[in-house]
């Protein structure tokens, strides 16, 4: 007997020191995505419909040296030098850069919102300190990358990314300068070897366009940009895909292209979004003088709302005359019977929620400290995406097409809920106790469910044979928010179909800027 | 009648942003008492901790969207004796959880289950006193899918741990002092997000939990029927990361906290067999944790299955 019990301890140890010697290192999803192989090179793109371009030429990308020039020769040698003794580091970033400048771009892009989706902490007197973009190393740090603003960061990174690649690909078919390795046989291709015209360098423009856009949208950022830019640019030299002064002329044109987005941002209503404390004051007031309730704030010190004119936004795909007709109707009566249901019915989901109703619910969350819900769409879209080797320029327009239409869901939706401007569940019946933090803006109508809508619909266009699945994902998203208490049916089920009508939008650009 | 009781605390330790001390001590046998052979002793204990101020990082704070956090748990335990030397344990609690403010809605459910082996390799007189060693070894493990990437209410950590301790102890007369160290190895976690934030953004479900290292210092008096101490126990988490600013808590933060407590333990004479015990805790100094004020009381009961009846009068005070 006691044998057995010692056996059974040092059983115990053994496992554990079996155990212990394991790695606990959590694997990203895409640490290990092969280098992209583009099925088809899109050799057209140069044509494809810009969004804020008007021509790809508008700006001149020089021709050149000829691959025979003494310029070009020596640039050839240095790749030839760098291969000569290249250090783990190097090959390791060769193979993160090789996965797509696009994807990795949008992963670096999905954890700077993440990093700064914090609502700032009160000042003494209860108030709240705005962060601001004058001085974005104050505390709060600018910005807090809360759902509306990301959605935006991610629409305009993104379609900068797009324009300056049509005009990249322009270029490159204009120019048709090999790469390194087709040129000279000696320089080693340590990535996929592509019928491409190398220059200019697609990923040094989309290096350009990132690390400009972050001077509008992360100022603390740049520094860190900054080298992950230089990563990317070497790792391409050093893999024999491009030689200095294709990097050169692509990040110059990414820049370029990137200030024509930030002018437009300037003035895109964005500064205005945050509104004053006596404008805060008027949504109340004109609910009360309406017989309404007003919405307000949850949060201890009530904190002031989210963006309320994030709703005067420009848009990417419509005009603002579009964003009041897409805006749905009021939701029932406050003491309608419909409402009243439809309180009790958030209070009976969160009694006694089921552990799957919890999954569904931390799942779709994407709150406070995350990359929200439009980075999480840019996640499903980015992992489906992989799959399909998309060249770069396709990668960079399917994107683009999401983000302008989150973008633009979160217009509507903004739009929405401060004309509107109705109580949460919680509001109504404080004991209603919800499964995850609830968002400080109006109820009417569900910014996931806007969301949701918007991006299943414009991905079952890009990937049909997915359609199903993204409209599935988009029910459950929007429900999620039914099951933690945080929304009324009525503001998830309107929020999909605002959501629907926005992604048709991006539908009909798809079908006309000449990729399909 | 013997002491010879899980003699715990639930402890004396932080309701560390909920419960991961619960989970490192109130299931584990940490005093220098063992059961004599083929006795059995159950019983069940109920611990409540609350903290209003916490550690974000090291910056001590309130949070007026949660209030007082609280937690309670109901264990149920016990200890066998296989031989003199040799003890099995378990513990099996359930777990609640609320926030007296905000607006998150509270959890419960049952927690984890930790099975200890707990071995008397060396004892001997030394001077006027007794010195012994211990050996402790366990394994805890989530009984139930509950949910941990919810803190501060999530019930648990939900990992899967492996300890082993080393517990020296000397007693002279009625005195006596304890010590041990206690290395926990904890298992990755899955949880219901696909990507989340640390000091760089994750792009998976599966969260790195780093291991913890605890040390215990007890010292108190100990007789047939009555054990009253003071305890002392510095919590560390080897790795784990900082709460930023104003954001919520996660499973691998750096959670540390250093507690101060007492525990007493009455075995009634009327009674063979049945001893009560009480005691209470708070947190001193802490990182990622609650300032936690506890307090547990139990109720404990010797079966004897010697057949005879007696109950344990071997049962020295070790």
């Amino acid at each position: 007997m006691k044998n057995i019990f010692l056996s059974l301890a040092l059983l115990v140890l053994t496992a554990s020191v079996i155990l212990v010697a394991c790695s606990k290192k959590v694997e990203g999803v895409t640490d290990n995505t092969a280098a992209l192989n583009p099925t088809n090179i899109d050799l057209a793109a140069g044509n494809w419909k810009t969004v804020l371009l008007t021509r790809p030429d508008t700006f001149l990308v020089a021709a050149p040296a000829a691959t025979n020039s003494p310029a070009y020769v020596a640039e050839l040698n240095e790749i030839k030098g760098a291969q000569q003794s290249l250090t783990d580091g190097q090959r390791a970033a060769i193979k993160y850069w090789s996965a797509g400048s696009v994807l990795r771009w949008n992963e670096i892009l999905r954890g700077l919102v993440a990093k700064h989706n914090l609502p700032p902490y009160q000042n003494e007197d209860g108030s709240y300190p705005i962060p601001s973009s004058a001085n974005p190393f104050n505390y709060p740090q600018f910005p807090f990358s809360n759902p509306p603003y990301a959605a935006r960061a991610y629409a305009y990174i993104s379609a900068a990314q797009y324009d300056a690649l049509v005009a990249a690909w322009h270029y490159k078919a204009q120019y048709n300068r090999p790469a390194p390795y087709k040129v000279d046989s000696s320089v080693n291709a340590l990535v996929p070897k592509t019928a491409l015209p190398s220059y200019p360098s697609e990923d040094a423009v989309l290096a350009g366009t990132m690390v400009a856009m972050m001077s509008m949208l992360f100022p603390t950022e740049i520094a860190y940009i900054q080298q992950k830019v230089t990563e990317e640019e070497y790792s391409r030299i050093w893999s024999g895909a491009n030689v200095r002064s294709d990097i050169v002329a692509g990040e110059a044109l990414g820049r370029q292209v990137a200030s024509v987005f930030i002018a437009r941002g300037k003035v895109d209503n964005v500064g205005k979004a945050v509104g004053t404390p006596a404008q805060w004051k008027q949504f109340v007031t004109d609910a009360l003088a309406n017989g309404k309730t007003p919405w307000y704030s949850l949060e201890a010190p009530a904190r002031n709302p989210m963006l309320p004119f994030f709703g005067n936004v420009k848009p990417f795909l419509f005009d603002s005359a579009t964003v009041v007709a897409l805006r749905p109707g009021p939701p029932p009566a406050e003491n309608s019977d419909e409402m009243k249901q439809e309180t009790a019915q958030a209070k009976n989901y969160i009694t006694n929620a089921p552990r799957e109703n919890m999954r569904i619910v931390q799942f779709w969350a994407d709150g406070v400290g995350t990359y929200t819900p439009p980075g999480h769409w840019n996640a499903i879209a980015a992992s489906d995406f992989i799959t399909q080797n998309y060249s770069e320029v396709r990668w960079a327009r399917n994107m683009a097409l999401l983000n302008m239409a989150l973008m633009d869901a979160a217009i509507v939706c903004w739009n929405t809920k401060y004309y509107y401007f109705t109580p949460r569940p919680t509001q109504v019946d404080p004991n209603i106790k919800t499964l995850t933090g609830i968002p400080n803006f109006p109820s009417y109508i569900s910014g996931h469910a806007s969301f949701s809508g918007a991006a299943a619909t414009i991905l079952g266009h890009i990937l049909p044979a997915n359609a199903a699945e993204y409209t599935a994902m988009a029910q459950q998203a929007s429900d999620s928010r039914l099951l933690s208490g945080i929304h009324f049916l009525i503001d998830c089920s309107t929020g999909l179909q605002v959501g629907q009508s926005v992604g048709s939008y991006a539908v009909k650009r798809a079908q006309a800027d000449g990729a399909e | 009648m013997n002491k010879n009781i899980i003699n715990r605390f639930a402890i004396a330790c932080a309701l560390v942003l909920t419960l991961i001390v619960a989970q490192l001590h109130a299931q584990t046998d940490e005093d220098a008492i063992m059961m004599a052979k083929k006795q059995f002793c159950i019983g069940g204990m109920y611990s409540r901790g609350s903290w209003k101020n916490y550690w974000e990082g090291t910056l001590k704070r309130n949070n007026l969207n949660l209030g007082t956090v609280s937690n309670q748990m109901f264990g149920f335990m016990g200890t066998y004796g296989v031989t003199e030397k040799l003890n099995l344990l378990f513990n099996l609690p359930y777990a609640t959880t609320n926030a007296s403010a905000g607006t998150l809605h509270g959890q419960q459910g049952l927690q984890d289950l930790s099975l200890w082996v707990k071995w008397l390799p060396l004892e001997k007189d030394l001077g006027n006193g007794t010195f012994s060693a211990y050996i402790i070894g366990g394994v805890s493990l989530p009984t139930t899918n509950y949910i941990a990437d919810y803190l501060p209410l999530s019930i648990g950590l939900h990992s899967t741990n492996l300890s082993g301790r080393l517990l020296l102890d000397y007693q002279l007369g009625n005195f006596f002092t304890t010590v041990s160290g206690t290395y926990v190895y904890r298992n990755n976690i899955t949880i219901d997000r696909s990507a989340y934030y640390t000091t760089e953004q994750i792009n998976s479900n599966k969260v790195n939990m780093p291991d913890v290292a605890t040390e215990q210092l007890r010292i108190g008096y100990r007789s047939s029927h009555l054990i009253a101490e003071a305890i002392a126990t510095n919590m560390n988490t080897l790795g784990g990361f900082d709460i930023r600013r104003n954001d919520m808590p996660f499973p691998s933060n750096k959670m540390n906290a250093t507690s101060v407590g007492v525990n007493v333990k009455y075995t009634l004479k009327k009674v063979e067999g049945l001893s009560l015990i009480g005691g209470g805790g708070y947190t001193v100094a802490g990182r990622n944790v609650g300032q936690s004020t506890m307090f547990n009381a139990g109720v404990f009961y010797i079966l004897d299955f010697n057949g005879s009846g007696k109950k344990s009068s071997n049962a020295a005070n070790k």
